[in-house]
């Protein structure tokens, strides 16, 4: 109870500082590049009014960047301080990625950060657009190695298992920073972040237009706001086809709770939009939803680019299916227990020094090295994440997602033919769909990692064995600590943001 | 293409430098809790302010630096430390964190806490902060409760979670000089970076009052290190060893040197400050700061000494070489880390192009940008 406990609140708080972090980046990962195109056009045109519009912008940047690193730092070492069993098995690998993030990626933006905001006086018009851009190149350097790092959670790889020191060591850098997974998270992610900084500058925009003020500077900045987060939406769809792709390869526990897919079947269609069932239980033949709009064939094009692929469902990926070459999961729980009981008999062995028993146990153990991490589950149902939070987060992050790229159409359609001023209603619309914005990044990371539980890498070490020993009662306390703190934080953020838009573009 | 041992210390070289780096960079930390004793106004407040917003976010990288090498370098000491004296590390998180909103939204309107409020967690960053990042290194020289088992998983025995470091005189001793450090070397980046009077002369006279306890705190640390028993190993065994980096300092006579390198530049900046009225004392104590702390730190990486005793469990100590990366993860990084000679350069040229001129209060009141 103790053991599960503690679980629950280092998830909790890992959790809490994952999801306020993730209220900011975006804004930073997208802002970053529209205003350094803003800048850009300035330098290019001469036109002091696009100086003053990139001022503008940076303000509000500056605000959402100071509170983006409060939140960042807590969760680098987070990883020592709540999951310190993770940080030594999986640190040898995991950490490589973040050491890098520091060097290429923090340094470059906290140094030009400098130039970005106070050098306007003090260095060449290049030099700073040229810092501008590397603050912005800087910050999404930094999403490519945290991703490449969480990447390598969703699906490990170019690492093998060192029985002497108990942990997983690195064996080919290359395949660690190629994985496909990473890359599909990190065009995904930084993807997200770019329509999130859209959504900001359309919103932020169209508030000016509603109010008739500021309105020269916010309709060239919408323009570049609807442009960009466009352009974005498009990749955005498209990286997102191919993370889902990913998690159809490595995931697919995941992708069947993503789908609310209890019965897999061959040509397998997509839950457009549908309520589950919520008296379903894994194994039984109740219906999966109380009602719900498919899409035919699509899941199978999505997980496997092939309309009559079977896609494993819930039951097969718990109980097995013989036909399709799926192992029941409760024949992984008895293999990954033998490799824990032959490591244990093998560290045994060398402490004595019989070194012809250690090499019998290490033989057994390389046998059922591949299902070591799931010894440590107590029953087969474990490996099934919470199927309706999934469910809906997925379903709530692609329903706004393809609002996102009609909005930008619709914004940049009318801003074109000169009549956006009048379409109060899509005006209204862009404003309000900054939240919107923020919902959907938040869902996409409950997607990615309420959808890999129980694991915190994927297969291979369940959150259970990842923690640090602490006792519950100081994970709690810091806990409300940090609870209390990140929200006073951001209601300050926010209440400063409202009130320096509402000052506009004027005064900055 | 090198043996794993050269690659453990190479990098524990690296930490050290780290450490000594963001030592230096502590500046800030040390301004920040001089806000009110410098300043006499609000103007002067801002003047101060913009001089030190100007350099928060290095000197938070730089930490955030210093974790990260720790992690992808000796995993296992990090894993150890940071889940074991649990509360210390949270509590140092907790006065970064506070930090890194107040520089941007101190005179913002509306900013629900109040300028005050903000300025005490610039005063809480600098004081309670660096103290405690001081008592946490410190635990790498007098050690901590934890065990570690066959699997190298470790936990920690003591209820309150590394708060009891804050017991040990010698960590305190060690948090205190970082303190003073980083005041001293506060009073010398403005003395080096504002062009205003009354800011500069009330620096000149703090600086004698931070540089006088200062000098005190490292002299009382460097002799409580001298007497500090440590612990030694040899493959798998371990035993205490009375005056251990004492001995390590005779034995490493390279240390020697750049000890009294280090201290010497300190004593030189302070020199031309004082009694020739010199503004480039900042960066002589800088690098006399640099070198000096990274000594220090190296004295407990190298001579078969454990970077992290257990108090409970001799053979639970860390080392260079049981908590490290594989030999492969630390040739890759070592290649990565010769990026870092090209940071430290666009570093040094950003640097020198935002100060070329000293910051005026004309320029920072007129910037509508300023914190």
């Amino acid at each position: 109870m103790e053991d599960t406990l503690l679980v629950d609140w280092s998830r909790a708080q890992f959790a809490l500082t994952a999801l306020y972090h993730w209220l900011f980046v975006p804004l930073t990962l997208g802002l970053s590049f529209i205003i350094a195109i803003m800048e850009t056009i300035y330098v290019k045109t001469g036109n002091i009014v696009w100086k003053e519009i990139t001022k503008f912008w940076m303000t509000l940047f500056a605000i959402n960047f100071a509170i983006g690193l409060a939140t960042g730092i807590i969760m680098e070492f987070e990883f020592g301080t709540n999951w310190s069993n993770y940080s030594w098995i999986v640190g040898d690998i995991f950490g490589a990625p973040l050491a890098i993030e520091g060097i290429m990626a923090f340094f470059m933006e906290s140094t030009f950060f400098a130039i970005m905001f106070f050098g306007w006086d003090k260095v060449s018009k290049k030099m700073h657009l040229i810092s501008t851009w590397l603050v912005a190149i800087g910050s999404n350097l930094s999403a490519l190695w945290i991703l490449v790092a969480n990447g390598w959670m969703q699906h490990p790889t170019g690492m093998k298992f060192n029985v002497d020191t108990a942990r997983f060591e690195m064996e080919s850098f290359w395949d660690v920073v190629f994985n496909p997974t990473a890359y599909s998270k990190f065009l995904h992610t930084i993807g997200s972040g770019y329509v999130m900084g859209s959504l900001f500058v359309v919103g932020i925009s169209a508030y000016y237009l509603l109010k008739n003020k500021d309105v020269v500077k916010a309709k060239k900045s919408i323009v570049v706001g609807a442009t960009f987060g466009l352009i974005t939406s498009m990749f955005l769809i498209l990286s997102g086809d191919e993370s889902a792709h990913q998690v159809a390869q490595h995931q697919p526990v995941k992708l069947a709770a993503m789908e609310g897919l209890y019965h897999g079947h061959e040509r397998a269609s997509i839950v457009a939009i549908g309520q589950l069932n919520p008296e379903k239980e894994i194994g039984d033949h109740t219906p999966e939803f109380t009602w719900s709009l498919e899409v035919p064939y699509a899941l199978s094009i999505l997980g496997f680019h092939d309309m009559n692929a079977f896609v494993p469902g819930i039951n097969e990926l718990v109980y097995g299916d013989k036909e399709k070459g799926i192992e029941p999961a409760k024949d992984k729980i008895a293999k990954g227990k033998i490799a824990i009981e032959a490591l244990k008999n093998y560290k045994a062995a060398k402490k004595i020094k019989e070194d012809g028993k250690a090499q019998e146990y290490l033989a057994t153990f390389r046998e059922y090295e591949q299902y070591f991490g799931y010894g440590y589950l107590k029953d087969e149902k474990d490996i099934i994440p919470n199927v309706a939070i999934t469910f809906y987060s997925f379903h709530v992050m692609v329903g706004l997602g393809s609002w996102f790229l009609a909005l930008f159409f619709f914004i940049l359609y009318f801003s074109m033919i000169n009549k956006l001023e009048s379409k109060r209603l899509l005006l209204w619309s862009a404003l309000y769909s900054i939240p919107l914005g923020y919902v959907a990044g938040e869902m996409g990371w409950i997607v990615a990692e309420v959808g890999r539980q129980p694991w915190a890498i994927q297969d291979m070490l369940p959150v259970g064995m990842a923690t640090s020993q602490l006792s519950v009662g100081a994970v709690q306390l810091t806990f409300w600590m940090f609870a209390t703190i990140f929200t006073a934080l951001l209601i300050a953020e926010v209440k400063i943001m409202f009130t320096q838009v509402k000052k506009g573009m004027e005064e900055h | 293409m090198f043996e794993l041992l050269t690659y453990q210390q190479y990098w524990w070289f690296l930490v050290a430098l780290l450490g000594g780096l963001f030592a230096f960079m502590t500046f800030v930390q040390g301004g920040q809790t001089l806000l009110n004793t410098l300043a006499k106004n609000e103007d002067e407040k801002s003047i101060i302010i913009a001089s030190l917003g100007r350099k928060w976010e290095l000197t938070f990288t730089t930490l955030v630096m210093f974790g990260g090498a720790l992690f992808a370098a000796f995993p296992l000491l990090y894993a150890v430390s940071f889940g074991g004296a649990y509360f210390v590390w949270m509590a140092i998180l907790f006065c970064f964190i506070v930090q890194a909103v107040s520089y941007e939204y101190r005179l913002k309107p509306n900013n629900f806490l109040g300028q005050k409020t903000y300025e005490v967690f610039l005063f809480i960053n600098g004081s309670v902060g660096i103290i405690l990042i001081g008592v946490a290194l410190g635990t790498f020289y007098t050690g901590g409760n934890f065990i570690k088992n066959d699997m190298n998983l470790s936990s920690w025995v003591n209820p309150s979670y590394g708060l009891e470091a804050i017991l040990n005189p010698f960590n305190v001793a060690l948090g205190m000089s970082i303190f003073f450090i980083s005041r001293t070397q506060a009073s010398l980046y403005f003395i080096n970076n504002i062009e205003h009077k009354e800011i500069v002369a009330r620096a000149k006279k703090q600086l004698r009052v931070d540089a006088s306890l200062f000098l005190a705190f490292f002299i009382l640390t460097a002799v409580m290190l001298l007497l500090l028993s440590g612990v030694e190993y040899n493959n798998d065994t371990f035993k205490v060893v009375e005056n251990k980096f004492l001995q390590n300092l005779l034995e490493l006579p390279l240390l020697i040197i750049t000890l009294l390198l280090g201290v010497l530049l300190v004593l030189y900046a302070l020199y031309i400050t004082l009694m020739k009225d010199s503004d480039k004392g900042i960066w002589f104590f800088g690098i006399g700061t640099i070198v000096t702390i990274t000594t220090i730190l190296s004295l407990i990486g190298f001579n078969n000494t454990a970077i992290y005793p257990s108090l409970v469990d001799l053979g639970s100590s860390l080392t260079i070489e049981n908590s490290s990366g594989s030999l492969y993860t630390l040739e890759v990084m070592s290649i990565v880390s010769l990026a870092v000679p090209m940071v430290i350069t666009y570093i040094f040229f950003v640097w020198r192009s935002m100060d070329k001129e000293k910051i005026t209060e004309d320029e920072v009141l007129s910037d509508s940008h300023h914190y």
